[in-house]
Order: structure tokens, then sequence, then C-alpha cells
């Protein structure tokens, strides 16, 4: 099922959570909503949901309004940032729940129940309470819970953020790959880029109540479209100068920028990964930056250095492979050449921070 | 009145949980109607009654009677004194209970509820067994010239009794959730115990002893069962106030009876205020605690 | 070891322990003591003769019946109370918020005194039930109309906070999956609510059972109709018949504790979801 989200405007009081939103949600995909907090991704997901009204505009699921519909009709599942499982049902009557209140007969439920829990791996731990569960086993009993009415989308509020970094590894895999089992679409709300990005196949970056960007991971991440979404997904070292001539200028330092060829000067800011930074013992370019090591920290898949440029007078953050790492043999003190690889550069025009 | 008075206060925003409106005004007036009859009226019956014959009459019933005069002034002194037994008693059992572990701890728990579960009547009547003139240390008492039962002291023990636990209750869980890592950082900088209580302990939980003082003092004055059954109704010696009603309505003496419960609601009424006035700054401090 | 070590750090211990032990000693086990040693004089056919009485039958029956009955009535009208307060913000909330405590606050015998005085033939409510049929003093009505009152707060001040605690989070999951208000009422809320309406049942019930001062105004007190077990006690005792009095005590507050202890049990057992 394929939602689109057409012009929806949600207010409280004089804070603006959505102006204007509208979204294609293809069907079967898996898409996520990322965006710091107050962005309004969790009321967006909300509105879908039914359990907001949009001030204006209108949800359809699969060509169907569904703007007037309650949430009872709606036929979503949704799975809450705290869970919200009934304390004091068994894990097996909180996922017979949807069932029950729809009247189906026991010989129907029970099969249906013993299926989700086998999906969710929570088999024989139908007769505990939710107070007898870890955090990772109560997420997947509300995710059960959802599934087990055969809803048509199924969303997802924060659905990790409660647990620790080693559940919430596990868990992202197993809904990726639960997911590619079920196709039913969804669409979850994060704060957490690496999440978004790790699981999703879609990701729509929100700020202050409007959709920033929205692409498939690859397209968001190499090709960010503002400063916000660029500063958003990683680290990155920025650099205020002007811009002139396809050049980049920093105050004793220029940098290639093909892309803008006119003759007017302008002020710009420009935007490096600290991965897309080469260092070296010896000038790669006229124009590599001569830096001095202030800080290594090697542990890590990357290997964090952190530099100063004297010239520059700024710090700036590099990322190496520990093999390039080990080459180079960099200590603090050591003076090197930095070359950026990739310049995102961004006019004060649309420069929104 | 209008729909957005009426808006839910917890489930603001999440509107599937809103009752539709027609509902809402039904139950709310469904509770206007329920104080209203319940508690309302019959509190503004008291003073209209006592009011009956104007302000002199109420003037007359109060002061002019000196059995009535002498309740009063039995009422106002056993109460306060029960509360500063009841409240030392209180942050005895509290801090024993609550900062030691030790075998029996939990009877003690069970013990102080007890009161709670025997009618005051029961409580009277187990006094006048143990301190009467037929009963098992009565006699010996009154050898050495102590008089219990139909006098002054079986009126204090009997409302220690019922109101034993009052303080206790509020304080156990209040200390509980407090811990001990207060006091033990006192203790190892070298406070001595009157230090340690009156510069660590007390300023952590005053706000829930005045609470538990205060229920603690509402329910002294009110007590009638078990200071009825051990008070003998000798008039101007052991009448405390309520029962000063119960005697005064008994003789048909209703302006009588009412002025005198209009004194006691107008205690009440004081004790109410002074609870909601304790919850407002208690709310506050929470407010202010949760900014910082 | 029964004093673990961080706890040996603070004073007070012995003190405390000594001073709570001999107040409880003094006012509590003693007179409780006495009260046993008192039935203990009685042969078990003279005790059977005192608590069996077809007069002492029917103030249990009584006391039992009309604080069951006020204490359904405060769970009903004490669950309308708490839902209203905690979750619509009205005119006038605040205030009636602080009414509820009245009858804590207010003197037994002050309640009783006015529900007599409203409910008898001329009284303000008299005169709109009596022609109605509807006889509230001097009635076991007047004491159920009594008991309510008295044991009003309980059920409000137990249900409040739970209420108050319950996210919002747990009704929206239920609307997601489909549940109506009342389903989602009889199958989520309730259930979560049950073990502090069964609390507050009980606190008013034992309430009801030892109640004396606000039911003597009001009921008349006459053997078979209108006497509830606390007065007959005293009647015995106005008669000089302790052991007897002693005796129908004991059965008052057996009857008291077992209720206690069935609902400690049942609300208990409804807890396992949260130990």
């Amino acid at each position: 099922m394929s939602i689109s989200i057409c012009n929806i405007s949600k207010q409280f009081g004089d804070f603006v959570a959505l102006k204007d939103v509208s979204l294609e949600v293809p069907s079967g995909s898996l898409l996520a909503l990322l965006g710091p907090s107050g962005s309004g991704k969790t009321t967006l997901l909300r509105i879908i949901a039914g359990l907001e009204q949009a001030d204006s505009g209108h949800i359809k699921v699969q060509d169907e309004d569904v703007s007037q519909l309650s949430a009872r009709d709606r036929e979503v599942g949704f799975v809450f940032q705290h869970y919200a499982l009934f304390k004091h049902m068994s894990v097996f009557e909180n996922i017979a729940f949807g069932m029950r209140v729809r009247h189906l007969k026991d010989a129907e439920v029970r099969p249906r129940v013993n299926e989700l829990l086998h999906l969710v791996r929570l088999e024989g731990l139908g007769n505990r309470y939710p107070s007898e569960l870890s955090g990772g086993q109560r997420q997947r009993v509300a995710l059960a819970r959802a599934l087990a009415v055969k809803p048509r989308l199924l969303l997802l509020d924060e659905p990790f953020g409660a647990l620790d970094a080693k559940v919430r590894q596990e868990l992202r895999t197993w809904l990726r790959n639960l997911h590619e089992e079920m196709h039913v679409t969804t669409v979850f709300v994060t704060h957490d880029q690496e999440e978004a990005f790790e699981v999703a196949d879609r990701v729509v970056v929100m700020k202050q109540g409007h959709i920033e960007q929205a692409g498939t991971p690859q397209d968001v991440f190499d090709h960010p479209a503002t400063p916000f979404v660029m500063d958003f997904l990683g680290h990155v070292n920025v650099f205020h100068g002007r811009l002139e001539a396809g050049q980049m200028h920093l105050p004793g330092f220029a940098m290639e920028y093909p892309e803008y060829q006119h003759a007017t000067s302008r002020d710009a800011t420009a935007y490096v990964r600290p991965h897309e930074v080469e260092l070296d013992r010896t000038p790669q370019l006229e124009t590599s930056l001569p830096v001095r090591v202030v800080h290594v920290n090697p542990a890590g898949p990357v290997t964090r250095v952190r530099l100063v440029s004297d010239a520059f007078g700024a710090a700036i953050n590099v990322d190496l492979s520990p093999g390039r790492y080990r080459e180079l043999a960099l200590r603090p003190g050591d003076q090197v050449f930095a070359t950026p690889k990739r310049l995102r550069v961004f006019l004060p025009d649309d420069y929104v921070i | 009145m209008h729909p957005s008075s009426l808006r839910t206060k917890k489930t603001a925003g999440r509107f599937v949980a809103d009752e539709p409106l027609w509902l809402r005004i039904l139950l709310i007036t469904a509770v206007y109607l329920i104080i209203g009859l319940l508690i309302l009226v019959p509190m503004a019956y008291v003073f209209w009654q006592a009011m009956a014959e104007g302000w002199e009459g109420l003037v007359k019933n109060l002061w002019k009677d000196p059995d009535t005069l002498h309740s009063m002034w039995l009422t106002m002194t056993l109460a306060p004194l029960t509360v500063v037994l009841n409240t030392i008693f209180g942050l005895a059992a509290a801090w024993t209970i609550t900062k030691f572990k030790f075998p029996g701890r939990t009877l003690l728990v069970t013990l102080l509820d007890v009161p709670f579960a025997i009618s005051p009547v029961v409580v009277g009547l187990m006094l006048v067994l143990l301190f009467g003139m037929q009963g098992f240390l009565g006699p010996t008492l009154r050898e050495w010239g102590i008089k219990v039962i139909f006098a002054w002291p079986g009126l204090l023990l009997a409302t220690m009794f019922v109101t034993l636990p009052f303080v206790a209750r509020e304080l156990i869980p209040l200390m509980e959730s407090l811990g001990d890592e207060e006091e033990t950082a006192a203790v190892s900088l070298g406070a001595n115990p009157w230090q340690l209580f009156w510069r660590i302990t007390l300023p952590n939980i005053k706000w829930g002893l005045v609470y538990g003082m205060i229920q603690c003092h509402a329910r002294a004055i009110g007590e009638f069962g078990a200071v009825y059954v051990v008070s003998g109704h000798i008039a101007g010696e052991t009448d405390t106030m309520p029962l000063r009603v119960e005697k005064l309505f008994q003789e048909y003496n209703n302006p009588g009876s009412f002025a005198v419960a209009s004194v006691l609601t107008l205690m009440a009424l004081a004790t109410l205020f002074g609870k909601y006035l304790l919850e407002q700054y208690i709310a506050r401090q929470m407010a202010t605690d949760a900014v910082e | 070891m029964w004093l673990s070590k961080s706890h040996r750090v603070l004073p007070g211990f012995h003190v405390g322990l000594g001073y709570t032990v001999t107040i409880l000693t003094l006012l509590l086990i003693l007179p409780l003591v006495a009260c046993l040693l008192k039935v203990a004089t009685l042969t078990p056919t003279q005790f059977f003769a005192a608590v069996w009485t077809e007069r002492a039958r029917a103030t249990y029956l009584l006391s039992f019946g009309a604080s069951l009955v006020a204490a359904v009535i405060n769970v009903a009208i004490g669950l309308l109370l708490a839902w209203v307060l905690v979750r619509y913000e009205f005119w006038g909330r605040r205030f009636l918020d602080s009414l509820i405590d009245l009858p804590f606050a207010l003197p037994t015998a002050v309640a009783g005194l006015v529900f007599s005085s409203l409910l008898v033939e001329k009284g303000w409510y008299g005169q709109v039930l009596v022609p109605l049929g509807i006889k509230g003093a001097y009635s076991q009505l007047g004491i159920i109309i009594v008991l309510v009152f008295v044991g009003l707060p309980f059920v409000v001040r137990t249900v409040q906070p739970v209420l108050e605690s319950l996210e919002g989070d747990t009704e929206e999951a239920a609307a997601m999956l489909g549940a109506n208000r009342w389903q989602t009422m009889w199958r989520v809320l309730l259930p979560a609510l049950q073990p502090s309406l069964m609390t507050g049942f009980a606190l008013s019930f034992a309430r009801g059972l030892g109640e004396y001062g606000s039911v003597i105004f009001i009921s008349g007190n006459m053997p078979f109709k209108t006497e509830i077990a606390p007065v007959l006690i005293v009647a015995r005792l106005e008669q000089f018949a302790y052991a007897e009095a002693t005796a129908i005590a004991v059965v008052l507050m057996a009857m008291s504790l077992v209720s206690l202890a069935l609902v400690n049990w049942l609300e208990r057992r409804s807890r396992r979801y949260a130990p």
C-alpha cells in the first residue's frame, strides 16, 4: 500500500509542527523520517496513524483518502516509543488484543498468535507479563501486537530509542529482514542517522516542520541538498571563505571548485567530511594545507586525527583507515599536509542553519 | 460551559482518548451533583443551622454554656498534645524502619496499620479492660492515685491509639525514597546525631511531616468512638467537642449542637486549606526542582 | 550479621527501636492482650451465647451489609470522581478536588448530625425524599448514606494517582489495534485500575465496619433493625457486661481482619503483572 501525504500542516498553539508537508511513500518501501527533536517527524507519523488530526491537507492510502477515518478504522499498525504494552495482560493476550476486540474465535486467535510469537522469536514466553521481559523482548512484543491484525501500514515511533547499543544493533538487522519477508509499507521515526541509513531504503530528513531532503540513503548521503542535511548526517569540517572563478579562497589557502565559474566574488561556506581529506608527509598539490597533528585516536574502525592549521588558525578533523594511519605513523606535533578530496560549497542564499 | 474549558487535562493532544463532549458534560455535572449533595450542602447546612438564632444565638450557645466552653478547651489541648506525642513516635518509628534492617521489621510495619483495622469503639473497650476499675491494671493505678478511664489520661490514650499511624505512614514511604546517602555522608563528615537530625533529615522530610501532622490533628479533633467509651460523658470534665455535639443533640438542643458542629466544621475547613497550601507549595518546589 | 554494614553507620537504632516498641506495647499490644485475656475468661458456651444471640447476629449482618453496600457505592462514585478530576479540565475542578478530603477532616459526629437533620421529614433532603417513600433518617438507608460519606475519599485518593500515572500511549495503542472506547475502558483501563479500586474498597469497607460516631446520630439504634455491632458493644458495656462486649468486639475485629486479608490476597493476585 502506498501512502500519499498531501500538504499537511499542523500547529500546536503557537508552535508550528508541520508546514505544508507533502511526501510519497511507495508501496512496500521502508522509509525513515529522520530529524532532530522538534522537527515534526513524530507529529507526521501520528497524523498518518490518525492519532493526531492535521489542520489542513490530507492523507491517502492507496488512493483512498483516510484523513477523516478514525485511528481504529485505518488498519495501521503502530509501535510506540515506549511500547505501550498492556501491563496487566500476558504477552499472548497483548498480541491477541486486536483480534479479541474484533471478536475473532479462539480457534483463529491461537494459531495466529503462536505464528507471531515464532516470527518475533518469543516462543514459550506467551505466558509472561511485560514486566518480566527485557527491553528488546518488549519491543518485539509491541511489533508482533501491531502486526497481528494484518495492518496495511506499519508505523514505528523511535523503535529502538529506549534500548542499549548492542540490542539496538541486533533489532535493526532483524527489522530489515522482517520487512523483506513481509513487505508491509513501513515508516519509522528516528533521530539517529546511522539507524536510518542502515535500515531504510528511503530517507526523509526533516527540520522545523518541513522536509529538507528525501531520497535513497545513498542519494542523501552523497548529495546533501542543504548545509543542514550535510551537518546532520555526520561530522563535517566547515570553512568560511570567498568563492571566485572556480576557486574557494580561504585565508592562506585555496581549493578548486569548478562548479562556480563567475568572476564576481561571493561569501561561501565549504563543507568537507573527515574521511574525504587525505594526509601526506609531502604536499600533494600546490594548494595542500600545512597542518600540525594535535591528537590521534586509533581506537575504533577508523583512526580519528585532530589537526590544526597554524596559517588558518582552525582545527580540522580527519578520519584515516587504520592501514593509512600505520603507513604515516603520525604522532602529535608532526607537520603534515592535508588535501581535501571532495568539497561541498553552499552559498549564503541557501545557508539556512 | 465552553467546549475548550472541557479540554482533557492529561490527554490533551491525544484525541483518540477523548470522550464525546455530551458525555464529558454529563460526567462533570454528575460530579458537581455528588459533591454538592454529599459535601457542599451538608457543610452549608451546618452554618445555616448554627446561625439560625443569629450571631447572638451562636455566641450565646458557644460562650454562655460553660460545659461547651470546657469541651472546646479540652479538645484544643488534647489534639495538639496528641499530635506532639504521635509526631515523636512517628519520627522514631519511621527512622528505625527505614534506616535499619532488623528481624521483626515487617511485623512492626504491619502493627502500625492495626489501628486502621480496629473499630474505635473496640479501642475504647480495650482501654477500659486494661485501665478500668474492673480492668487488669485499673485497681493498681487507682491505688497510686492515677485515674485513667473516665478521665483525661484515658481520652489522651484513646486519641493517641486511633491517630497513631498517621505521621509514621506519611514518613515511611518518603524516607524510604530518600534513602540514607545524605545521612551517611553527614556522619562521615562528623555530624553528631542531633546535628544529623536537625540539619539533614528534618529539612528533607519537613513537608511530609507537616502533612502527617495536619492529618493527625484533624483526626484527633474528630475522634468519637474510642473517646466516647472511655470518657464517661462527664459534662464539663471529660466531654470533648464531638461528644458535646452528641450530648446536646440527645438533649434536643439543636442550636447548641450545631453551634459546636460549626466550630468543628471551620476547623475541618482550615485543615483542608492548610493541606491545599501545602500541596501547592510542594508542587511549586517540584516544578522548580524539575527545571534545575 | 543482621545489620548490614552501611546501615550501622547511622545512629539512633537502639533509641528508635526501643521507643517505638515501648509505645506500641503500651498503646497497642497491652490493650489487645487485655482484650484476649478477657475473652479467655469465658467458656466456649458462654462465648457462643454472647456472640450468637439473635440481636447480635442482626448487628453483624447490618454492619457487614451496610459497609459492603457503602463500599460498593464508593467504588462507583470514587471511580467517577477520580476520572473526572484527573482527566477533565473544567471550572471549579481544583475546588472540588480539595473538598473530596472533607470527610477525612470533618469529625464524623458532625457528619452524623448534619445528615440526620437533612434527612428527617422536615429536613432539606427529607422534604423531597420522604414523600417519595425514601426514609433516610433512622433507617438502614441512613446508615449507608453516612458510611458512603465517611468512606468517600478512600477510593478517590487511591485511584487518582494510578489514573494520573497511566500513560496516554496505552489508550492510543488500544485504539490503533481497533478497540472502541468501551472496549478500551473494560479491557485496558479498568484492569489497570483494579488493584487501586480494591484497595479503596477495602479501606472504605473497614472504615464502615468500625464507624460509630456518625451512625449513632442517624440510625436510631433500634435493636434488630438499625443497630450496628459497635452500638451493641457500647450497650453491653453500659450494662457492665464486659466479657460479652469483648466477645462481640472480637467477632467484629475478626470480621474486619478477615475481609482485609481477603482483599489483600485478591489484590496481590491481580498485581502479579507488576511485581
